[in-house]
């Protein structure tokens, strides 16, 4: 209980925070309901053990009748294992939480060092770099992820890996841009004729001003990494059957959909919407909060 | 710079980009988990069956070898064999890829669709509430999984109403052939289909004629040389490509695309059948991408409705239609057919997904079938194939933007 | 009022923003006669432009005309129905913009302009031959006929402003609104433009609003200046009234601030201070922060126009009582 009681303090002093975005307009909104959504979904998964009413984990098969339609005891049905449905979409969402959070941190830790060097040197250093990233970047992501997932093999790492070698171009073209913009800005060139260190350039004037830019990326880089985690997980490259999981519950429900059975992929799909949606929201108000002229481009 | 400046700068860019993506991939499949055939079996039990598959493969060389070999191999056209049947992967994937085409193609036309008709609205009723709307529809786009919403279209349309058919291409034995025409030898054989093949030659140099006739250019020395050379070219095409049809003793011409090969065959009813088996798997993939476009056409209209030349129109009294759609979507267009070449990697991307849940059987398809095999082979060679694929296509539209820009156009 | 060929009475336009309502054009009134050539002097940001595009009913949002009454031969513009009021800009109202390097579609050649105007107005003409109008136009503005197969972008910016006047004379409209015609253009080219259309007005016999921030091109050029401070109209003269007998103290100001090529040694005087913030105007009149003779009542009320002699309107308390009288 106290565990929950802590998490509770932290909503509570988030509450008033988000009450006074919710004054900058739609984009405020946007976040406010995104950081609702995000919190609730983290929050849940969090808490999973003590709420989820049968074991989602395969020490849970046939706590029902295989393929039961909902019904007050199992509100969302069972699976062909016969688990229940209520319990797995709880559940569901460590893995994706996870490899999003991972790759995510991956990109930054790769792509924000990358963008900044790269930009700030320039030369043939940055234009080889800008290649290669532009290669990849152009690169339909879901395909490259796939073939990198299939040679590393399962699990969440591997699947962080591979989504993150995907996303990473994305950070380090906005880092760039940011950056040969900030290189040009009248304080950045005074701080340069009073004979500044590059050091102190790169990190005392321009990385404090890419850092909004970081997490609108990141944000919106969330949903992505949510959903290409799923599509992973859908076509099979995903985790072991153990642990529950919404990606797996849509690959195994897609068999199960000719005979008709619809709430085993409804619910959880719902929540990965949902979850993908919470950072979009997020990332979208964000950007136009943090830089209203780019966010109508 | 000017236009043919552009177009070779362009074109030598490609060139390493797609030398760096085959590299990468190279890396990815053949370097990183250091026996892509140790992987295959899994486990070490047949040691003579892994160095046969070795030599078969040339994966028994030294790994820069290896390289080498695949890069040379790669400008013949060879993409290696698979691993599941040593059979040339570059066959079975130019046999799955019409699928795909087809796929992305309609998925296109729907996303882009979709995508200029709201965001051209959502943009004319800029912050009220169709406004909004249409802005909560493109962001509820972008969230949703391609697959999940697949898979509630076959359960709603498929499954629960019975409309439309859930997987597949077309009924089985109903695939359409093309176009079919039995030919026979002419009398006196090739000599005489030389002569009647000069036919061709003309027909085309008149079509020529009649359509400078109507741009009003005047026949000059220059032009008369390239009639000339129109005229042999068709011919000599024509009488080659008719022979090798007439000794095969049909015409066939078939594109691999259901929809265009069952009006080839002129079969009304495969076309319905090949649509209804599209219906759902293009409108899944073009509902999620046209997100993009939507968000993209608003803030493009949105930024050109601004401009002066807008108003301007509007000051002289034109019409709404051709203020909106002449004036600042014609200004607005051209980003969106940049965004037309970035989406189409992320249209393949999603195909994969789509492809598996409709049980397509495309390029996609064959990937993930390929996984469950472990035949790292195929993989790498479909990797490669879609590499290619979008390095060309966002060339080509790097090009059509700079012709359709009048400011670039020489 | 008959052969009055625009009269507008109380005109109000706001811009309803989030922080609040800006009321940048504050019942304006003015009358334009046929071939009769107005200035409408102001600083930037005053409603002149504002003004200027409310005439034909193109303020972009959240701009709306809240008020007032746009009589044109008879008719209230502001009654008419959007497609009607299509009808009457480009034939009845013409205008021709500031910057003429963006005002034409830069996707469409110089002759498709015209096509496209002529043939939205009089669906009959064929193609061939609104291009030979184009060619005509073009000529009498002074540009040669060939350009007509040019795209805007190579065209310089004088050339296209000339296109543009072209373009609002093509359909012979009884008033061609300019705003700041000249302002985007080097100093040489603009006179040439401002006599030009002086010319066609001339040859096509227009009524001509003239939108400018230069008081002195309006004394030149006009026959009425109508002089605009923060949205409202603050004096309204023949040009002789306004330069002999200017009453406000702002056009006072603008008058000495102008040079005189006559005078060598002479010493430009500025008005001090800058314009008021339309979301949040000062108390009483508009301009008495920055007025060298405000008196107390100044800062307590707004004082509102008087007609001090027949045609002279002035807002301004220092009037107020012989308008009075001479009402």
């Amino acid at each position: 209980m106290t565990r929950l009681e802590v998490k509770r303090s932290m909503l509570a002093s988030i509450v008033p925070g988000l009450a006074s975005l919710g004054k900058k307009g739609l984009a405020g909104w946007l976040v406010v309901i995104g950081t609702l959504i995000v919190v609730s979904i983290v929050f849940m998964t969090l808490i999973a053990p003590w709420i989820t009413p049968y074991d989602p984990s395969t020490r849970g098969i046939n706590v029902g009748r295989p393929l039961t339609p909902p019904n007050p005891q199992f509100p969302f049905g069972t699976n062909d294992l016969g688990q229940d449905m209520l319990s797995r979409t709880i559940a569901g969402g460590s893995v994706m939480l996870q490899v999003a959070v991972l790759s995510v941190i991956i990109c930054i830790i790769i792509g924000v060092p990358l963008g900044l060097f790269s930009s700030y040197v320039g030369g043939m250093l940055d234009r080889t770099t800008c290649l290669v990233m532009d290669s990849v970047y152009a690169f339909p992501g879901l395909i490259l992820a796939i073939a990198i997932a299939a040679t590393l093999g399962r699990g969440v790492v591997n699947m962080a890996l591979s989504i993150a070698v995907v996303y990473v171009p994305s950070y380090f073209r906005v880092i760039r841009s940011q950056v040969l913009s900030i290189k040009e800005t009248p304080y950045v060139e005074a701080a340069k004729s009073i004979g500044a260190k590059n050091r102190t350039i790169l990190f005392k004037y321009i990385l404090p001003n890419v850092v909004p830019s970081i997490v609108v990326v990141a944000t919106v880089n969330f949903a992505d990494a949510i959903l290409t985690a799923a599509g992973l997980t859908f076509i099979g490259l995903g985790v072991e059957v153990d642990i529950p999981d919404w990606g797996w519950d849509l690959a195994n429900g897609r068999r199960l959909l000719p005979s008709g059975v619809w709430w085993v992929i409804t619910f959880p799909g719902i929540f990965i919407i949902l979850l993908a949606l919470g950072f979009t929201l997020v990332g979208e108000g964000l950007s136009e909060l943090l830089n209203p002229k780019l966010a109508e481009r | 710079m000017t236009l043919r400046s552009y177009v070779v700068s362009r074109i030598l860019l490609t060139i390493p980009m797609i030398f760096i993506l085959l590299t990468i991939v190279f890396i990815i499949v053949r370097v990183l988990p250091g026996d892509p055939v140790l992987l295959h079996f899994e486990k070490m039990e047949n040691p003579r069956a892994m160095e046969e598959m070795r030599q078969k493969l040339g994966l028994d060389k030294p790994i820069w070898i290896q390289y080498f070999d695949y890069l040379f191999n790669l400008l013949r056209g060879d993409l290696g064999k698979s691993m599941q049947d040593y059979s040339p992967v570059a066959s079975q994937i130019l046999s799955a890829f019409p699928a795909t085409l087809e796929l992305a193609i309609f998925s296109m036309i729907i996303a882009v669709s979709i995508g200029i008709i709201l965001g051209v609205e959502s943009s004319k009723s800029y912050n009220k509430p169709k406004d909004h709307i249409v802005r909560i529809f493109g962001i509820v786009t972008y969230a949703i999984p391609v697959f999940f919403l697949g898979m509630i279209f076959q359960i709603v349309f498929g499954v629960g109403l019975r409309w439309l058919p859930v997987g597949g291409r077309i009924y089985p034995t109903m695939e359409p052939s093309g176009l079919r025409i039995p030919l026979s030898q002419p009398p006196g054989g090739f000599a005489t289909h030389l002569l009647l093949s000069c036919v061709a030659g003309l027909v085309a140099v008149m079509m020529c004629v009649v359509a400078l006739k109507i741009r009003g250019q005047k026949t000059t020395r220059k032009t008369l040389g390239l009639l000339v050379s129109l005229f042999l070219t068709v011919w000599i095409l024509w009488a080659l490509a008719g022979w090798r049809f007439i000794t095969l003793g049909e015409l066939r011409i078939s594109t691999g695309l259901y929809t265009v090969d069952s009006l080839l065959e002129g079969n009304p009813y495969k076309f319905v059948e090949a649509l209804r088996y599209l219906c759902l798997p293009s409108l899944t993939l073009g509902l999620v991408i046209s997100g993009v476009f939507i968000r993209l056409t608003r803030s493009n209209m949105l930024e050109t409705l601004r401009l002066d030349f807008v108003t301007a129109a509007k000051a002289r009294g034109l019409k709404e239609i051709t203020v909106t759609y002449g004036y600042a979507f014609r200004n607005a267009f051209l980003p969106i057919l940049t965004m037309m070449g970035l989406q189409f990697a992320t249209l393949l991307a999603g195909a994969v997904l789509t492809e598996t849940t409709f049980s397509w059987p495309g390029l996609g398809r064959y990937i993930v079938d390929r996984i469950n095999f472990r035949d790292y082979t195929a993989i790498q060679g479909a990797v490669v194939f879609y590499g290619i694929l979008v390095s060309l296509v966002s060339l080509v539209v790097d090009l059509l933007y700079a012709y359709f820009d009048p400011r670039i156009r020489l | 009022m008959e052969k009055q060929l625009l009269a507008v009475e109380g005109l109000t336009v706001e811009y309803w923003a989030r922080r609040g309502r800006v009321r940048a054009v504050d019942s304006v009134s003015f009358t334009l006669d046929r071939a009769e050539t107005l200035g409408v002097v102001g600083e930037s940001g005053s409603g002149k432009s504002t003004l200027g595009l409310s005439l034909i009913r193109l303020i972009p949002p959240p701009g709306r005309i809240i008020g007032g009454h746009l009589w044109l031969e008879g008719t209230d513009l502001l009654k008419l129905r959007e497609e009607e009021m299509r009808n009457v800009r480009g034939r009845k109202i013409a205008f021709v913009f500031q910057d003429p390097m963006t005002s034409l579609n830069p996707v469409k050649k110089i002759g498709e302009h015209f096509v496209e105007l002529i043939r939205t107005h009089e669906p009959k003409t064929g193609r061939e031959e609104a291009l030979r109008r184009a060619e005509k136009l073009l000529n009498d503005v002074g540009i040669q006929s060939e350009r007509i197969n040019d795209y805007p972008h190579q065209l310089s910016g004088g050339m296209r402003q000339r296109v543009m006047i072209a373009l609002s004379i093509a359909l012979n409209p009884s008033i061609v609104i300019a705003d700041e015609p000249t302002t985007a253009l080097d100093v040489i080219v603009q006179a040439k433009i401002l006599d030009l259309l002086k010319n066609v007005q001339n040859v096509y016999a227009m009524a001509l609003i003239l939108i400018t921030h230069d008081l002195s091109i309006a004394l030149e050029r006009c026959n009425k200046i109508l002089v605009m401070y923060a949205g409202q109209m603050v004096e309204y003269a023949s040009v002789e009234n306004i330069y002999n007998k200017p009453q406000h103290p702002y056009t006072r100001g603008l008058l000495k601030s102008i040079p005189n090529i006559e005078l060598a040694e002479q010493k430009l005087e500025a008005i001090p201070g800058s314009p008021p913030d339309l979301l949040n105007p000062p108390r009483g009149c508009r301009f008495w922060p920055r007025c060298p003779s405000s008196i107390g009542k100044c800062r307590e009320r707004e004082p509102q126009p008087v007609e001090t002699e027949p045609g002279h309107f002035v807002r301004c308390f220092l009037h107020e009582v012989a308008g009075n009288e001479s009402n």
